[in-house]
């Protein structure tokens, strides 16, 4: 395989020694072929072992290499390096707190991903003697691709809500907390739409789509938050026919 | 000074076994605290990359049976598998694919709203539960967000834990390096959970992602646990040449043949010991097999780095049917390899994928260590034998992960008491320690050379293939290895994310496994199931029935042997 020459300008930030995050500039040779995750690996063993960054499977599935490419959100072992001209600029990915160089905070996310209550909630446990629950392909197909998310972030990067609301619950966790909703399995979608009802809920969103574009796993998240609002919409007119009713 | 936590349980990784060992601890106990500390969080960890599916006896099946899910395993295990652990395993594997049923898990589904099964290599019949191509990913998802509905698991995600805190024979806690300060933690526990996975990066080529780094296994072993049956260390016969990347077995088990130079559907024209099984044989027949066509000349060659590879061709399955049931096969082949498997044949060579041997524990994940358990690929309960199964990995981090969950609970509310001063010491010693490898400026070995000499020396000595002499040379290298590493110089003297300090760490644990590996191979002058010698080609019964057990010594490791638990089936031929 033919090695091609490229330019690498990485942020780099150590809180120990800087006040603001800098640049730094390799100039490396890569296989042609190589992803951008790749090149920093390569950094990282023959030129600086100094750079941090996440990553581990290496084949789009683990969710820990996300990082702003060329000032666009990518998952970089997915992300060819022959993608770009001879610059490639690697920054963490936006709208998150950075730890290190690349290492960007996750703490504020994994709160919001718990917020959503994203398990099984039952009115009575199910004895596992019973077996599995019975689901046709078309129920599963109701929720399957809100199940895929990876959590590589991509889309809290991308999303113009999360940047100028910090508390919006966002898109992989909304898309989780929906998928649940849509899952023939669980009982728990009302209290969940509560949470979805209430300040940084699905009602933040502004439909801009970004999310779904960027997104690795075609998770459509926008999508998962316009039913979500639907649903919510239908609840709150169901409750008030019930009530009424009810008198 | 160090941090100081106490829980109950501390589990030690948050990939299927961990998890599922915290939700048992959970389920088993209202009361009981537990730490799951791992140095990624969880939804990073390793059993994502799992594709085909999980093996279980479907409840209601009229054509299987417990007793053939077992002697599947036993004989695909070259009759090494323990005989009781077997048992044990196939009557609860149908009970916790179950609960992962109920906790979420998006299966496959027949139209009649039953969980979808399909043929996995060495299984008698279709008994792999599956969520497309996807098993490892939604189980290791489905898992992680089950634990949060307990407050009671508290997470140390991001924390490294570099040792386990023993004394008098009881294990108290680990001492962790909490990667975001770089300030060591104690956390204190009374039972403590070893679920970290396997090596898989002492290898080049290998499925496994960049955290499996065997940190468990060394672990354990440094405190004086065996490791058991290093030497069967399973190559996957379908990885992307030059980048590793598995291609599940899935795509066998839904009608893909392995092709040759010539053309020629190799496992059926010629005898490779496995019948009319042909692609679905199991993994370490297969393996060798493509690597026997390679040498025979009948090989396909790229020009470049990637060396002589086979096909595998999934063409005549149709879109339709790959688009929803190995869909990551066509996103991964596409992406990493440049093809399209609906209209080309995949380029596929054996790949180091999986180790069947780990930390020796009994059937309850107990290490001779009081208070010290393992559970998942970290282990070895002897399940896997020689050779393990496809598809009955995942259901062995649920199986014993549930199952050293519950013992570890037992265990903590027992009232055994400790003291907490010597294992204090212990945690100020390691941060003592960590500081020392943070700083330290020594003779001119880079962690990538040693690295990079080390996956030389395995794959040139612990391929499929071995010899006495290859192997020998590897024991010596590694020994050398070991030496060169303490020359080792780090430059990165940051404590916020120092990566250069953790990698250096990982590389250390990975030497102590190929230590393992290499020591036990060298010892086995026979072949069995992924062991295999072109100078012992046989099985040898007679002398090598037996688990091997290598022990650390801090002037070289110490080798041992103990016997297998047969009592249903008798050893016979492997033959399919």
């Amino acid at each position: 395989m033919a090695q091609v020459k490229k330019t690498l300008i990485v942020t780099r930030f150590d809180p120990d020694k800087d006040q603001t995050p800098r640049t730094q500039k390799y100039e490396i040779s890569v296989e042609a072929d190589a992803k951008v995750l790749d090149a920093l690996n390569h950094i990282k063993d023959h030129v600086d072992p100094t750079l941090s960054h996440r990553w581990s499977c290496r084949m789009a599935v683990c969710g820990s290499c996300g990082m702003n490419v060329n000032g666009k959100p990518k998952l970089t072992c997915k992300d060819a390096v022959s993608n770009y001209g001879d610059v490639i600029e690697v920054a963490p990915l936006a709208n998150f707190p950075v730890i290190k160089d690349l290492i960007i905070d996750l703490e504020g996310f994994m709160d919001k991903f718990k917020a959503v209550k994203p398990w099984i909630m039952v009115a009575k446990e199910r004895a596992v003697e019973a077996g599995p629950v019975k689901q046709s392909p078309d129920e599963l197909a109701d929720f399957k691709q809100f199940s895929m998310c990876i959590n590589c972030m991509l889309c809290y990067s991308a999303c113009p809500v999360v940047s100028n609301e910090p508390d919006f619950l966002g898109p992989a966790a909304i898309a989780l907390g929906h998928r649940y909703n849509q899952d023939t399995r669980d009982e728990g979608a009302g209290e969940r739409n509560e949470i979805f009802r209430q300040d940084g809920g699905v009602f933040s969103c502004s439909y801009a789509n970004e999310c779904s574009e960027v997104c690795p796993k075609h998770v459509d998240p926008s999508a998962a938050i316009q039913q979500a609002k639907l649903n919510n919409v239908l609840d709150w007119a169901k409750s008030f026919v019930v009530q009424r009713g009810g008198k | 000074m160090v941090d100081v936590v106490r829980h109950d349980v501390v589990i030690v990784g948050g990939g299927g076994a961990g998890l599922r060992a915290a939700i048992a601890a959970c389920e088993a106990d209202p009361t009981i605290s537990v730490a799951l500390v791992s140095k990624v969080y969880p939804m990073r960890s390793h059993t994502v990359s799992a594709e085909g599916g999980a093996a279980a006896v479907p409840p209601g099946s009229k054509d299987d049976s417990l007793e053939k899910h077992a002697f599947d395993t036993v004989k695909g295990s070259d009759f090494l598998g323990d005989q009781d652990v077997i048992q044990y395993f196939v009557q609860e594997a149908p009970k916790e694919l179950t609960l992962l049923d109920h906790w979420g898990c998006p299966w496959s589904r027949n139209p009649d709203g039953s969980v979808s099964t399909r043929p996995f290599g060495g299984m008698q019949t279709p008994r792999t539960w599956y969520a497309s191509d996807k098993i490892g990913f939604h189980m290791l998802h489905t898992l992680f967000q089950t634990s949060m509905k307990y407050d009671r698991i508290v997470r140390y995600d991001e924390h490294f834990v570099t040792k386990l805190l023993v004394d008098g024979g009881k294990c108290g806690g680990v001492a962790a390096l909490d990667m975001r300060t770089g300030k060591v933690k104690a956390v204190l526990g009374r039972a403590v959970i070893l679920t970290t996975g396997g090596a898989g990066k002492v290898w080049p080529f290998t499925t496994n992602g960049n955290i499996k780094t065997g940190d468990g296994m060394s672990a354990a072993y440094r405190e004086g646990v065996a490791l058991k049956d290093m030497e069967f260390v399973q190559y996957h016969p379908t990885g992307l040449p030059g980048t590793g990347i598995l291609i599940t077995e899935a795509s066998r088990g839904e009608g893909g043949y392995l092709i040759n130079s010539e053309g020629e559907r190799f496992l059926t024209t010629r005898d490779y010991g496995v019948g009319t099984k042909a692609e679905l044989g199991p993994r370490d027949m297969i393996s060798r097999a493509i690597i026997l066509e390679i040498e025979a000349g009948r090989g396909i060659d790229v020009p470049g780095k990637l060396g002589k590879y086979a096909h595998l061709d999934l063409r005549h399955i149709g879109k339709e049917k790959l688009e929803t049931r190995l869909p990551f096969v066509l996103e991964l082949s596409r992406t990493y390899a440049g093809v399209d498997p609906v209209t080309q044949p995949i380029p596929i060579r054996p790949v180091l994928h999986y180790m069947m041997g780990g930390v020796d524990v009994n059937i309850d994940g107990e290490t001779i260590i009081g208070g010290l358990y393992a559970a998942g690929e970290t282990a070895c309960v002897s399940l896997n034998g020689a050779n393990r199964l496809g598809s009955n990995s995942l259901t062995e981090c649920l199986v014993f992960g549930a199952r050293s969950g519950c013992h570890a609970v037992a265990r903590a509310k027992g009232g055994m008491s400790q003291s907490d001063a010597p294992l204090l010491e212990q945690a100020k010693g390691e941060s003592a320690r960590l500081e020392a490898l943070r700083a330290r400026k020594r003779g001119g070995e880079t962690l990538s050379g040693i690295r990079q000499d080390m996956n030389t020396a395995m794959e040139t000595g612990l391929g499929v293939y071995r010899e006495q002499a290859p192997m020998d040379k590897a024991v010596r290298d590694i020994a050398e290895l070991k030496r060169r590493f303490e020359q080792v110089s780090l430059s990165d003297t940051s404590t916020v994310f120092n990566t250069e300090l953790t990698t250096a760490l990982e590389l250390s644990n990975l030497l102590d496994c190929a230590e393992a590996v290499s020591t036990a191979a060298a010892q086995r002058k026979e072949s069995r199931g992924a062991h295999a010698r072109r100078d012992f080609p046989k099985r040898n019964d007679q002398e090598f029935l037996h688990h091997s057990l290598v022990y650390y010594g801090a002037n070289g490791p110490r080798f041992a042997t103990k016997p297998v638990t047969l009592g249903v089936w008798v050893p016979e031929e492997r033959k399919y």
